[in-house]
């Protein structure tokens, strides 16, 4: 690695086209809704900023969307949470598995990831729907049931009617879809890291006595914490700021910033507290961000 | 002697079709310090981790103290390992560490204390007992590796490869520690290692290794000067090692035809005929300016190379049929090394009695 | 699971040893988890419920259904449809395009900045990592609505004839996929042998010869994996041009997108599975170009 000053002409040439890059079209952009989330509707189309807290005061003083703000938090924290109690044992097997066997497992795993958001949503719609998947599944299995036990005698239909589940356009219906796009971006730095851990810690914790349970609370949790804070950060965040799985699954029921956000852009065209609605979420952005690196410092010495 | 402490019998490990360990067979005695000697790669490593719970043999049983560990995980076996890379665990301090063993197994708090506080200080660690392992030396973590086995009292130590990551120096201190260690605690003791200076000072009985399969068992003394196969002679400290024809006896000895060295005579008990090899450890043969006389085999050639390593050197000699034999010299005082320079002519000679016959 | 042993420890007259307590015996090791039935159910349940949305949706645009909901029979008449639907397909053709700027203009940002941070030390270099970054970590509607904020403001023309009027959109794309091609990249140079490179000056060719002739031959697998990236990125991104785009500007996505919140035919169906295999092929392309690392890092 060279100093910048030994080659300042290629240094500018390679430094200058990206920085300038980001610069216009990211953080300009970025600048402007920041400014924007001081302004005020001064009419139908015209805004004009004047250094008011008023969308801020909005946004976490009136009820509603405090509600939903609160909501959003909780319905990722529960999504993330889901995510990484699955994303473990998948990523434990993998990192684990034959060498020939892991990258393909690996592949199988982000394979998802790639394809369109949107899609994977939409697939979803298919399996929750009233009339759909697993609903038909459901009631498959219910009729068999009511068929079994007719045929035992305890007289036809003992079971009545099916129900059919409603699992879309609601809460539980956002959740499982934010588990099932976001669950990728949580395997990957989990497996990083426990790819990276010395196996012999764990024969060791095994050969001292303690059982398979005992080891992984006491020796691989900790260890692989660092992994574990990065996939949590992955994957709170974008779901945080999810507006599509929301929109599509979620219905009236489940509304997240990322909804409110969007109605002030389109629909509602109140774009100073649309502004603002974002920047909160950038706070948030920032803010995890920040106790990660916290957190990453004050256990730096545990980097195995 | 009562009921050995570990049982190995026809124990075999694959790995797809490469045999890592092939039908092995032997005992461990109570008390033993042992040693599991061989080039990498041939199955010693792999051995220990069996006894230790931590590979499932593909065949045969393990029994330790009389039980047949087959259904035993690695949490439950009266065995204790150090490892390698000495694996003391990051997050935790020493005393932790030691701790670690007596907490999971559920010791009464009031008897964790003081065990731990015994064991590091058999190990000279007493002081460092707060401490994070990345404030440690590899020597010390190696200790604090050792204080955490022993603690818990187990009826075997496993050690894997113990010295090969220290300096040469602290790699000789410690295997006096670890030989001391061993008497005074009183347990067997079962180390892995490829350095035979390792094995040969600090086992009681070593089982030298070779492609899965075990070639010799002995003494040190005993596979140095009386090594079964051309293979031990060969891994075991530096040799001579000749081919040769036996072409008949003569009185109580046999005589050999030996590859460029002649015909000599060489005691031997037992049969022997056909090729066979010769063995003569370089410390056996004596040097001289002048042609020794006596019952001894002997052959002159030119010192061709040599090797000095300040107490001794290594002499080559090339004879004029070719042969090459090394002898080791005695730097027995500050003017040896100027006695024989590459070039010279000299005079080598050994004893007939300190030739081994070997039958491969 | 397996017990406290040691409960019996006599040996029998004989000196055989006695099994121990359950007398089950391990096949497998301790550290094999991937052997472990219940961690296999758990695994293959995992993927089992990851793909089969996807399956569904690829064989249900075969459907012969118009309301899709149960399977009436196999047609290709709705990938006709969606072939045959300008809408769609005009969708289709922008966001190819798009696509196809971006991968250009990104991936040529994207290794110049890799080389950037691979090379030079700078003073604020962690901070610049860090604003490099940014794309990556903020939430994509933050981005989308900047996006929306900024072309309005400045009052970017629309109406404009095509391709122009695709502009507003590979800008932002271009933004938000370069700094991924930069971290693809950079992780290609971490594996550099800088003696390469001082070996060539070493022989007399120029700073230029050797970038071009030493550094840019070891750079490609990572430049084919970051270009492919940026591709998948821009061809898959909704809701950066949900936001970016104008009335007119239709692109791939977020025609799908009013297709669902219309209606669910399987029209849609086919449309997305276009989109997927693609997307697939794209990945395995890539995915194929990072392997053969190792013989080329010597």
């Amino acid at each position: 690695m060279e100093t910048w000053k030994q080659s300042k002409a290629v240094f500018w040439t390679l430094a200058t086209p990206g920085t300038l890059w980001l610069a216009i079209f990211f953080v300009a952009p970025l600048a402007i809704i920041w400014g924007l989330s001081f302004a005020e509707k001064t009419s139908i189309v015209d805004t004009e900023i004047t250094g008011t807290l008023s969308n801020y005061i909005r946004a976490l003083g009136t009820p509603v969307y405090l509600k939903i703000i609160w909501k959003s938090i909780w319905i990722s924290a529960l999504a993330t949470l889901m995510c990484l109690i699955i994303a473990f044992p998948i990523a434990f097997v993998v990192a684990f598995a034959p060498d020939k066997w892991k990258p393909i497992l690996l592949m199988a795993v982000i394979l998802p990831f790639w394809i369109n958001l949107l899609i994977r949503t939409y697939a979803l719609i298919s399996v929750f729907r009233t009339r759909g998947f697993v609903n038909f599944g459901l009631e498959w299995l219910w009729d068999g049931a009511n068929s079994i036990l007719a045929f035992i005698g305890l007289g036809p239909a003992v079971l009545g009617a099916f129900e059919p589940l409603q699992m879309l356009y609601n809460n539980f219906a956002v959740i499982a879809g934010l588990v099932y796009v976001y669950m990728p971006f949580m395997v990957l730095p989990l497996y990083a890291t426990i790819e990276r851990l010395d196996k012999s810690f764990l024969e060791a914790s095994l050969d001292l006595g303690a059982s398979q349970a005992r080891t992984f609370w006491s020796v691989v949790f900790p260890l692989t914490m660092p992994g574990i804070v990065s996939g949590i950060i992955l994957v709170f965040i974008p779901c945080l700021g999810s507006f599509l799985t929301p929109d599509l699954l979620g219905g009236t029921n489940a509304t997240m910033i990322g909804n409110v956000i969007e109605r002030q852009f389109k629909a509602a065209n109140d774009w100073p507290f649309g502004a603002a609605l974002s920047f909160l979420l950038m706070y948030a952005t920032f803010g995890a961000l920040a106790l990660r690196s916290l957190f990453a410092g004050r256990k730096s010495g545990m980097e195995v | 002697m009562d009921q050995p402490i570990v049982s190995i019998e026809n124990v075999a490990k694959h790995f797809g079709t490469v045999k890592a360990v092939d039908d092995v067979t032997f005992d461990i005695q109570q008390n033993e310090f042992f040693a599991l000697l061989g080039p990498s790669g041939c199955g010693k490593t792999t051995l220990l981790r069996m006894i230790a719970g931590l590979e499932v043999p593909t065949g045969g049983a393990i029994v330790i103290d009389g039980q047949d560990m087959a259904a035993t995980p690695p949490n439950h076996r009266p065995v204790n390992m150090v490892f390698q890379s000495y694996a003391v665990f990051p997050h935790m301090t020493v005393e932790e560490n030691v701790a670690y063993g007596l907490k999971v197994t559920g010791t009464p708090r009031s008897e964790i204390g003081p065990r731990v506080t015994d064991a590091l200080g058999m190990v000279q660690l007493a002081e460092l007992a707060k401490r994070n392992p990345d404030q440690l030396s590899g020597g010390q973590r190696q200790r604090v590796a050792l204080a955490r086995a022993l603690v818990k009292r187990p009826k075997v130590l496993l050690l894997d490869e113990p010295l090969s990551a220290l300096d040469a120096k602290l790699r000789e201190q410690m295997q006096l520690e670890l030989s001391h260690l061993q008497q005074r605690v009183g347990i067997t003791f079962i180390i892995v290692t490829h350095d035979q200076d390792e094995a040969l000072s600090m086992a009681d009985r070593i089982a030298v290794m070779n492609d899965g399969r075990v070639t010799q068992i002995a003494a040190p003394d005993t596979l140095y000067e009386n090594p079964t196969t051309r293979f031990v002679a060969d891994f075991i400290g530096k040799v001579n090692l000749l081919d040769g024809r036996v072409v008949g006896t003569e009185g109580e000895r046999v005589a050999v035809e030996a590859d460029r060295l002649g015909r000599i005579t060489v005691p031997h008990e037992g049969d022997a005929s056909g090729d066979v090899s010769l063995v003569v450890r370089p410390e056996k043969i004596t040097l001289a300016n002048t042609e020794p006389d006596g019952d001894v085999i002997k052959s002159q050639g030119k010192v061709t190379d040599w090797a000095y390593y300040g107490d001794t050197s290594h002499m080559f000699v090339t004879m004029d049929s070719g042969l090459v034999m090394s002898a080791k010299v005695q730097n027995t005082t500050r003017e040896t090394v100027d006695n024989f320079d590459v070039g010279d002519t000299v005079w080598l000679s050994f004893s007939p009695s300190d030739v081994l016959l070997l039958r491969e | 699971m397996s017990e406290i042993a040691g409960t019996n420890k006599a040996a029998s007259p004989g000196g055989r040893a006695i099994a121990g307590p359950r007398g089950r015996r391990m096949t497998i090791g301790p550290l094999e988890y991937g052997r472990r039935f219940w961690l296999r159910c758990f695994v293959a349940a995992t993927f089992l419920l990851l793909y089969a949305p996807i399956f569904t949706l690829i064989i249900f645009s075969f459907n012969d259904s118009r309301r899709n909901i149960v399977w009436r029979g196999f047609t290709f008449k709705y990938y006709e449809k969606a072939w045959n639907n300008d809408g769609l397909f005009e969708a289709f053709t922008n966001s190819l395009t798009i696509a196809v700027l971006t991968t250009i203009i990104a991936t040529i940002l994207g290794a110049m900045v890799a080389l950037l941070l691979w090379r030079y030390r700078f003073p604020g270099k962690p901070a610049y990592e860090g604003f490099m970054a940014l794309p990556i970590v903020i939430p994509e509607i933050c981005m989308g609505v900047a996006m929306l904020a900024f072309f309005s403001r400045i009052g970017w023309p629309s109406g404009m004839p095509w391709p122009l009027n695709l502009s507003a959109i590979t800008i932002a794309h271009i933004a938000f996929t370069f700094p991924f091609v930069a971290i693809v990249v950079r992780a290609r140079m971490a594996g550099f042998n800088r003696e390469l490179e001082e070996a060539s000056k070493d022989l007399g060719a120029s700073e230029w010869q050797t970038f071009m002739n030493v550094i840019v031959p070891f750079m490609r697998p990572g430049l084919i994996a970051g270009a492919l990236l940026a591709f998948t990125l821009s061809l898959d991104d909704f809701v950066i041009t949900f936001f970016t785009a104008g009335p007119e500007t239709v692109t791939f996505p977020v025609k799908v997108y009013s297709m669902v919140r219309f209606s669910v035919t399987p029209e849609v169906n086919a449309a997305s599975t276009a989109l997927i295999v693609i997307t697939v092929l794209a990945t395995i392309v890539a995915m194929r170009f990072q392997t053969p690392d190792k013989t080329e890092a010597t």
